[in-house]
């Protein structure tokens, strides 16, 4: 197979156990270039744990992961990170007490690999600055570039960690439900940014989301996983119809769809 | 240039930039000042704590590492230039070749000791460290042909640095412009090349992913830091600026001994004082360690005064006699760190 054929990211028979339990089972999946695949399932189904096991949080047990065709199985968080696989984490993670700005500018100086300058003043490093203020402004953050990100409301706070998951430029961008528990009316200015992104067709976006209006309107292509296995991969349409996710996610979670 | 000087990194606070004002011009003309061989003396103490407090906030305040073996790096500093000058007595090859052992020394320890345990847990590393300043302080007491063993080393330092040495005959302000003064100097200036130093690294952008693995580790990995790398950095670095403070001390005191540089008392005041002042801002140990030695060395004295003041009262002069000095340091720092919890930096800059 020539090195063009590779898909961007892979997965291959990825699985983990936690002693007996089989948390992600055998999971082989292809993300090609420019696609928007939506990742959903019930709770407890693996799919936050078959990210973990991409951008390198979790070791798996067996199986592996490639990106452009290389196995990246053994590699650390911050060396994947590096490669191009960037992750927004579904539970708020971010630098609480320092600030909107810093939290975005870190990001941007570990891409250009900064971060090991001893002896230059970080404030003297301007178009770092120029750069992370652009990201806010498009999240809607630059008037409080200056506060703590623990001052945030929650809605600000999931914008921010989306600006700093775009700062890192990654080729993969991995979303654990970005839009969980905002407000009604500060969803769209992700899912706006998310549509930017995809509508670049350049990037690769993994996405796990449990508004189906969110997954129908985004997605070119839905995986289910149910206890630890994909159990369906297709258009949305096609998926959402089918039988076996009638019964293992949409029945269940109706109230949530 | 004074932000350039401070890397643009500025008190931010009005309080605390007459307090760092007062303390710089205090220290720069403590001679002239605070004429008598105890203030030099106490001066010149407060020159060394503050570099060695501010390059354990890299550590604790910066990067959220617990080590106890800062004092075990003060030391090593300490006994290489103690060592070199009993073998070369009054050189300033001696001092040189010391200072640059020593921390040659300190790095590579503390090189090891975090790679072998920083990889594991944090609070792993603050036992291993425990445990190897231990072993150190008694390898320091047993081995007495190299080390003077308890009594330490007392040795001479070049004639320029001592009281013999006159650098003019006319004395200015009242003061004699002898090596004693140079002596001061030296260690005041390095005090505070260093402690700008410090202000560097901490300002960088190495200093900000410290920042950043204090506040949340994983995340910092996530967005691509290896922390395990940077916090290597950070403790090799805490400990060569700790070593040339515990030369710095060697050279002001002509003696080197297990208490005035490894004892675990030492440690516990450099906690102290951090805390005090501030951890996480460098000025934070500018003004801890210049108030805990004031207070250690001039409250028994106060006290003394307030006792025989109030003469003949009952309860109140022996509450505050001069032999309870201990006791009252401790109150003192209980009620600071009771309304001062992020320190009296963290106060003077959210007050502002």
């Amino acid at each position: 197979m020539p090195a063009s054929s590779h898909p961007v990211l892979e997965t291959e028979n990825l699985t983990i156990r936690f002693g007996g339990h089989v948390a992600v089972d055998s999971v082989s999946c292809r993300y090609e270039s420019g696609s928007l695949t939506a990742i959903v399932g019930p709770n407890g189904a693996g799919k936050t744990t078959y990210f973990n096991m991409i951008s390198g949080q979790l070791k798996a047990s067996a199986g592996q992961v490639r990106l452009f065709g290389e196995d990246i199985t053994g590699l650390s968080a911050p060396a994947r990170t590096h490669r191009g696989i960037g992750r927004a984490f579904q539970l708020t993670n971010l630098f609480p007490n320092l600030t909107v700005l810093e939290n975005v500018r870190l990001a941007i100086q570990s891409r250009r690999g900064l971060g090991l300058n001893l002896l230059t003043r970080a404030s003297a490093l301007g178009s770092l600055i120029e750069e992370a203020e652009i990201l806010l402004d498009r999240t809607n953050l630059i008037e409080r570039a200056g506060e703590t990100a623990a001052a945030l409301p929650h809605g600000g706070q999931r914008r921010l960690e989306v600006a700093v998951l775009v700062a890192l430029e990654p080729e993969v961008l991995m979303f654990d439900e970005p839009t969980a528990g905002m407000s009604a009316d500060e969803v769209p200015v992700i899912l706006d940014l998310i549509r930017e992104i995809k509508g670049d067709r350049t990037k690769t976006v993994l996405l796990v989301e449990h508004k189906m209006d969110v997954v129908r309107s985004l997605a070119d292509r839905i995986i289910v996983l149910h206890n630890g296995a994909l159990v369906a991969d297709g258009p949305p349409e096609e998926v959402i119809a089918s039988p076996i996710v009638q019964e293992a996610y949409l029945g269940v979670r109706s109230g949530h769809a | 240039m004074l932000n350039a000087l401070l890397s643009g990194d500025l008190p931010r606070s009005r309080g605390l930039t007459l307090i760092l004002l007062a303390i710089l011009v205090g220290l720069a003309f403590a001679p002239f000042l605070f004429p008598g061989t105890r203030s030099l003396n106490t001066a010149a103490t407060i020159c060394v704590f503050i570099v060695l407090v501010a390059s354990y906030d890299l550590l604790l305040g910066y990067t959220g590492v617990v080590s106890f073996a800062h004092t075990m790096f003060y030391g090593i500093g300490a006994y290489g230039v103690a060592i070199m000058l009993e073998l070369w007595p009054a050189s300033w090859g001696g001092i040189l070749l010391g200072s640059l052992a020593g921390l040659a020394v300190s790095i590579a320890l503390a090189f090891v000791i975090a790679l072998f345990s920083l990889r594991v847990r944090a609070i792993f590393f603050a036992m291993v460290t425990l445990a190897v300043s231990s072993a150190f302080m008694i390898l320091a007491s047993q081995l007495s042909g190299l080390t003077g063993g308890e009594d330490g080393l007392s040795y001479r330092v070049p004639r320029e640095l001592g009281p013999a040495f006159k650098l003019i005959d006319t004395e200015i302000l009242g003061v004699k412009v002898d090596g004693r003064l140079l002596n001061y100097y030296l260690v005041f200036l390095a005090s505070a090349g260093l402690v700008l130093l410090l202000l560097r690294f901490v300002n960088a952008p190495f200093g900000r992913v410290l920042q950043a693995i204090r506040e949340n580790t994983f995340r910092a990995e996530a967005i691509g830091y290896r922390t395990v790398i940077y916090r290597t950095i950070a403790v090799c670095l805490s400990a060569g600026v700790a070593s040339l403070a515990g030369s710095l001390m060697a050279i002001w005191l002509k003696y080197t001994g297990p208490d005035t540089t490894l004892s675990l008392t030492i440690m516990i005041d450099i906690l102290l004082m951090l805390v005090i002042g501030g951890m996480g801002s460098i000025y934070g140990a500018v003004l801890g360690a210049t108030l805990f030695i004031l207070a250690r060395n001039y409250l028994q004295n106060l006290m003394d005064i307030g006792a025989s003041a109030l003469g003949d009262l009952p309860l109140l002069p022996a509450l505050i006699d001069p032999d309870r000095w201990l006791l009252w340091l401790g109150v003192l720092f209980i009620l600071s760190v009771y309304f001062f919890p992020s320190g009296i930096v963290g106060r003077l800059r959210a007050g502002r």
